[in-house]
């Protein structure tokens, strides 16, 4: 019992500040992704010349909760013949794995839960991966053909784009030379140019993969409603389909996030390195100052008096936030020698600023395009992903090495790395498109001779 | 201490999950009890400070290999397949392969220690920050010491990949 006691204190003197950060971020996570839903619903309308929620709270900021709320409280049901412990837990598992890749990421140089791990970005993107087993099992418990068929279509699916999303990253990497966040950014801090102009086709097939990963429309072909109702989610209901949505939302910030960590220079702000451009730090407290300025403007507009308030309040904190981001740049200029003792307090807050920043404006994109594009056909989806996505990154990955190799002969450096790995990227597409053309006219001889069945994947 | 913890804690759970995978008749339930097994392992990697070993297990094995297991089992009809006798008939067989198998494993334990060159081979133990980078120094094993092999390795799992896409496209 000593023993047990004296290991129980070893790992809590080592270990409490990563614990308590984990339990924060369970606890929150839930807080953000509502409103992750709720800017999602209000851009649908926006996009759909409506309104969205309104009625709940002052332009329906109070609608995630009370969406919480009904979901906590509705019937739970387990259906007569579903395989009771995997249906319990599948879910589970899904929001599991994605809370568990949020560890390892680095939200500015100071917030990361698993500091300085040596496998980084494979850590996310591994553990992110495993939630498809929640997605497989669930749909396979249900015992339903609808659910059996989405989860059969989520595995094809995410089996095929893990390659391209995989490749992806590999010629991302190839310029740090290493897997650790903090060594990502830092590298593309070092050569003054994110990755994402470096790699462009790796960014693309990234992006178009990612959206595939977290079965995001035009790719939501796992629970597509015109076909399968709800796809591998149909038997699920209450809390245990919340914790589905909650994972799907999760898997969507994973993605964000190691995109923005490893193409769009993670926290840094744009132009870092130019000291002519530092008046762009004034920006993020002044975005916010004129966000709370809207809000107090927009007042008088609301109809109730609890309204109002809540307005207030809600500028208020914008205030309190634009204060927050704006001391560590407006002290310096009033007295210089507070600089020194004020960079950290500047690289956490406005480092926490821009990823989170970007990480929305990724976001932002999935929703657009999920109001946008039509749903993928089956084939399609499969026909994108093999003829298209997997040569491009395998080819990419090639061509990204050789540009390298070129441009450490010449001695190239940050934007003059563009001099070989645009041409990369531009012969990368090229052999991509014409591997595309050349497949679809095989595919065409073979369906004039027989009509081929890609249903199943 | 804490390390000692871990490492029974996540030996445990593989032995007990790998016993269960055996036994369990429900395949997809097997199918998970061999993920927790694989996982659990991962979990020993980690202790050993073996990063990057632990993400491949978990990236090939558990991400890639159980996803494709799952997959197949899925199209399989289990109500037909539960009424089949599962379990190989070769009783005997199995039980004196096993027991030469524990017994080699048991003379290795045995014998480790007691003679030099005999045995496991006993590490000394480093301090966590003067171990070298870990995916670092697979790749500099891999690629330094081992190129030949690893290539040899790379080309035959190629040739199977052909083959098997070779196969499948002659039946079509």
């Amino acid at each position: 019992m000593n023993a047990a006691l004296q290991a129980t204190l070893e790992f809590w003197k080592l270990y409490w500040a990563p614990l308590l950060c984990g339990v924060a971020v369970v606890a929150i996570l839930p807080l953000i992704v509502g409103y992750i839903v709720l800017v999602e619903r209000k851009i649908m309308a926006d996009m759909q010349a409506r309104l969205g929620p309104m009625r709940v709270g002052p332009h329906g900021l109070l609608q995630p909760i009370a969406d919480a709320v009904k979901l906590l409280i509705k019937e739970d049901i387990i259906p007569e013949n579903a395989d009771k412990l995997v249906f319990w837990l599948a879910p589970v598992l899904s929001v599991g794995a994605g809370l568990l890749s949020l560890a390892g990421l680095a939200i500015g140089p100071a917030f990361q839960i698993a500091e300085d791990v040596n496998i980084g970005i494979l850590f996310v993107v591994g553990i992110s991966a495993l939630g498809i087993f929640g997605i497989v099992l669930g749909g396979w418990a249900s015992n339903s053909h609808y659910s059996l068929m989405g989860a059969l279509r989520s595995s094809a699916q995410l089996v095929s784009y893990e390659t391209a999303a995989g490749m992806a990253l590999v010629s991302a990497l190839l310029f740090t030379g290493s897997l650790n966040i903090k060594s990502i950014v830092e590298a593309q801090s070092k050569e003054g140019i994110w990755f994402v102009l470096l790699a462009p086709a790796a960014f693309f097939t990234y992006l178009v993969a990612s959206i595939a990963e977290t079965n995001r429309a035009p790719f939501d072909l796992p629970e597509a409603e015109s076909e399968l109702v709800a796809g591998y989610m149909t038997e699920f209901s209450g809390f245990r389909w919340s914790l589905y949505f909650l994972a799907e939302y999760t898997n969507m910030i994973v993605v964000a996030s190691v995109a923005t960590t490893l193409f769009l220079g993670g926290w840094l702000r744009p132009f870092s390195g130019v000291s002519w451009l530092n008046f762009l730090d004034f920006a993020p407290p002044l975005l916010l100052i004129a966000i709370g300025a809207y809000c107090v403007l927009r007042v008088t507009k609301q109809p109730t008096r609890v309204q109002q308030l809540f307005m207030l309040a809600v500028a208020g904190l914008c205030f309190v936030v634009a204060l927050v981001l704006a001391a560590p740049v407006v002290l310096p200029v009033i007295k210089p020698s507070l600089r020194e003792a004020l960079a950290p307090f500047y690289a956490g807050i406005h480092g926490g600023f821009w990823f989170i920043f970007k990480v929305s404006l990724y976001i932002y994109f999935f929703m657009w395009l999920r109001f946008t594009m039509p749903r993928y056909r089956f084939d399609q989806l499969m026909r994108l992903g093999w003829h298209f996505l997997i040569p491009l990154s395998i080819i990419n990955v090639l061509l990204v090495g050789v540009a390298l190799i070129v441009g450490a002969y010449f001695h190239l450096q940050g934007w003059g790395l563009l001099l070989v790995t645009t041409p990369a990227a531009i012969l990368a597409l090229v052999a991509a498109f014409l591997i595309l053309a050349v497949e679809k006219q095989h595919d065409a001889r073979q369906d004039q001779t027989a009509a081929s069945d890609f249903y199943a994947g | 201490m804490l390390d000692k913890v871990l490492f029974y804690f996540f030996a445990g759970i593989a032995v007990a999950s790998a016993a269960l995978m055996v036994t369990r008749r429900n395949v997809v339930h097997s199918a998970i009890f061999l993920i927790t097994a694989l996982l659990a392992t991962a979990g020993i990697f980690l202790q050993l400070r073996a990063e990057f070993l632990f993400i491949v297990q978990i990236i090939l094995y558990v991400g890639g290999i159980m996803v494709l297991f799952v997959f197949v089992i899925m199209l399989v009809n289990l109500d037909v397949a539960l009424q089949q006798i599962q379990f190989a008939r070769q009783k005997w067989v199995a039980l004196i392969v096993a027991l030469a198998l524990a017994g080699q494993i048991g003379v290795m334990f045995w014998t480790s220690g007691k003679m030099p060159g005999q045995g496991l081979p006993v590490l000394t133990a480093v301090a966590a920050n003067r171990l070298p980078l870990n995916s670092e120094a697979v790749a500099k094993n891999l690629f330094d010491s081992y190129l030949l092999p690893f290539e040899i390795a790379s080309v035959l799992l190629l040739v199977a990949m052909i083959g098997a896409v070779v196969m499948a496209k002659k039946r079509a």
